[in-house]
């Protein structure tokens, strides 16, 4: 039953939060402080992170197909699809709900423990369009963007990672990249990346805005917001890979 | 006129306000003081809004606050000033643009026109060169300033404060309560303030009104509450030696 209040509680959330907002200039201030904090912040992290996995991903498949009759190409192949059907989308996203989830809920909860929110509020101002509008429009325009690299430097890694081991050739690599390449993957890898963005912004915030007592519950608060990100995330991802995919 | 009228506040089925009654006047600093727990905090954020009161009355200038849709509300919210009890400054604006903030949201006056009235207001409430810091590199007493500055900024008809002084040094304080008393006078707007301090209560409390366990035990002035014969408020105000001494005295010099 506590579930279902907390879900009944994060919709009505989102009825306050898609409303207009009270002053366009403010919002757009806004926007553009949330694009630097939840997405050119980063950028270092998702580069570091997809760069290496793409990397293990083509050394794991060059060690388990070490046979001759599997052609190298294979490999590119592999890690490509591994990368834009998987890596970039889910796990770039479990990564950015961590970081930024984390973010998102200890910024919100110290700022309604401190009466920050209560302060908005006291001057008439709708906090939670103020506060988390920003932040949704924010990650649903920049995780495209980030996703679209970490499946760039993915690929790189895994070409690097062959040029560096010499188990595979970069040819081979190369040309399994290339081979058979469907669009609509990257779509299907964009369209995660949409609803995983809108979760990163809104469960946080739910529990960042919640939060009741002091610093030790906005810690609690921004502990539970990664695992309850996280896993929303995985669940969605299943129900998203049936659905566009099946 | 601020009237409150039989407010009634529970949480979870537990009763915090029971029933109060009381007016606020334009030009007089009023104020709310009761021990801990005896819903001080509860009865102001009624006032402001930041509660919804299970039945009862609040009317602010006519207007009654509970029947008030959400334009009307809005529209009300930005005659009030609070002053939060942590300072509630948004930490990751400087000085200069917490108190510009209101400004932004609500007018359309120039950036120009916006840091003349923030200069005002930082030199009404004393504090200069302190545009550029962040709450984090200002003192307890200078936050409290700022947070005055942003609440009195838009011109507040109405001005709450939730312990002003609390955290301060007394002559800060003192600084602090006088700069309140001051403002509520020169811009003639009702100011009610909840405290602890009987430094306070005595030095600018106008009206006072005493709660204990969510009741209104007492209302007078600060000269009345020497002579009440309240055994609530006498054992509140009166439970420190040197505010009895006080007392006495003020009795044997009136007899």
């Amino acid at each position: 039953m506590n579930y279902l209040k907390h879900i009944g509680k994060y919709f009505i959330m989102l009825k306050q939060v898609f409303k207009k907002p009270q002053k366009w200039s403010v919002f757009r201030e806004m926007f553009f402080r949330e694009i630097e904090d939840l997405g050119l912040k980063s950028l270092g992290i998702i580069a570091f992170i997809s760069f290496f996995v793409g990397g293990v991903v083509a050394i794991q498949t060059a060690l388990n197909v070490d046979s001759p009759f599997i052609p190298k190409y294979l490999i590119g192949f592999a890690t490509k699809r591994s990368v834009i059907l998987e890596f970039a989308p889910t796990f770039m996203s479990v990564i950015l709900a961590g970081k930024v989830g984390s973010y998102i809920s200890s910024s919100i909860g110290t700022m309604r423990v401190t009466e920050q929110i209560d302060a908005l509020e006291v001057m008439g101002i709708n906090s939670l369009n103020y506060l988390v509008l920003p932040k949704i429009m924010a990650t649903l325009l920049f995780y495209p963007l980030l996703i679209i690299l970490a499946m760039f430097l993915g690929i790189y890694g895994g070409y690097v990672a062959g040029l560096l081991t010499g188990k595979f050739f970069s040819e081979d690599y190369i040309y399994g990249v290339q081979l058979d390449f469907d669009p609509y993957f990257v779509k299907y890898a964009l369209i995660k990346t949409l609803v995983f963005a809108f979760v990163i912004a809104t469960i946080p915030a739910y529990h960042g805005y919640y939060v009741k007592g002091g610093s030790l519950e906005v810690g609690r608060a921004s502990t539970q917001a990664v695992v309850w990100t996280s896993v929303v995330i995985i669940l969605l991802n299943y129900f998203l890979t049936q659905m566009l995919l099946g | 006129m601020i009237e409150v009228k039989d407010l009634y506040k529970e949480f979870n089925g537990v009763p915090v306000l029971k029933g109060i009654s009381t007016t606020f006047e334009k030009g007089k600093t009023s104020m709310i003081i009761g021990q801990s727990g005896s819903g001080k905090t509860v009865f102001l954020k009624c006032l402001v809004g930041l509660h919804v009161p299970e039945s009862g009355l609040i009317c602010f200038d006519g207007r009654k606050h509970t029947e008030l849709d959400i334009k009307q509300r809005r529209q009300l919210r930005k005659e009030i000033g609070m002053v939060f009890q942590g300072g509630a400054l948004y930490d990751s604006l400087t000085v200069e643009e917490n108190i510009m903030f209101p400004l932004k949201m609500f007018t359309r006056d120039s950036y120009s026109d916006m840091l003349k009235r923030v200069n005002f207001v930082l030199d009404r409430v004393n504090l200069v060169n302190a545009n550029k810091k962040f709450p984090a590199e200002i003192s307890g007493g200078m936050q409290k300033r700022v947070s005055i500055a942003r609440a009195i900024v838009m011109n507040p008809k109405y001005l709450f404060c939730d312990e002003p002084n609390s955290g301060l040094d007394p002559n800060t304080a003192t600084v602090i309560d006088n700069l309140i008393q001051e403002i509520t006078k020169e811009y003639q707007m009702i100011t009610v303030i909840n405290s602890h301090d009987m430094n306070s209560v005595m030095e600018i409390g106008e009206k006072i009104v005493f709660l204990k366990d969510g009741v209104k035990a007492w209302e007078g002035s600060n000269k009345e509450i020497f002579k009440t014969e309240n055994e609530a408020i006498v054992n509140f105000v009166y439970s420190s030696n040197l505010f009895k001494k006080v007392r006495e005295a003020y009795l044997n010099e009136t007899k």
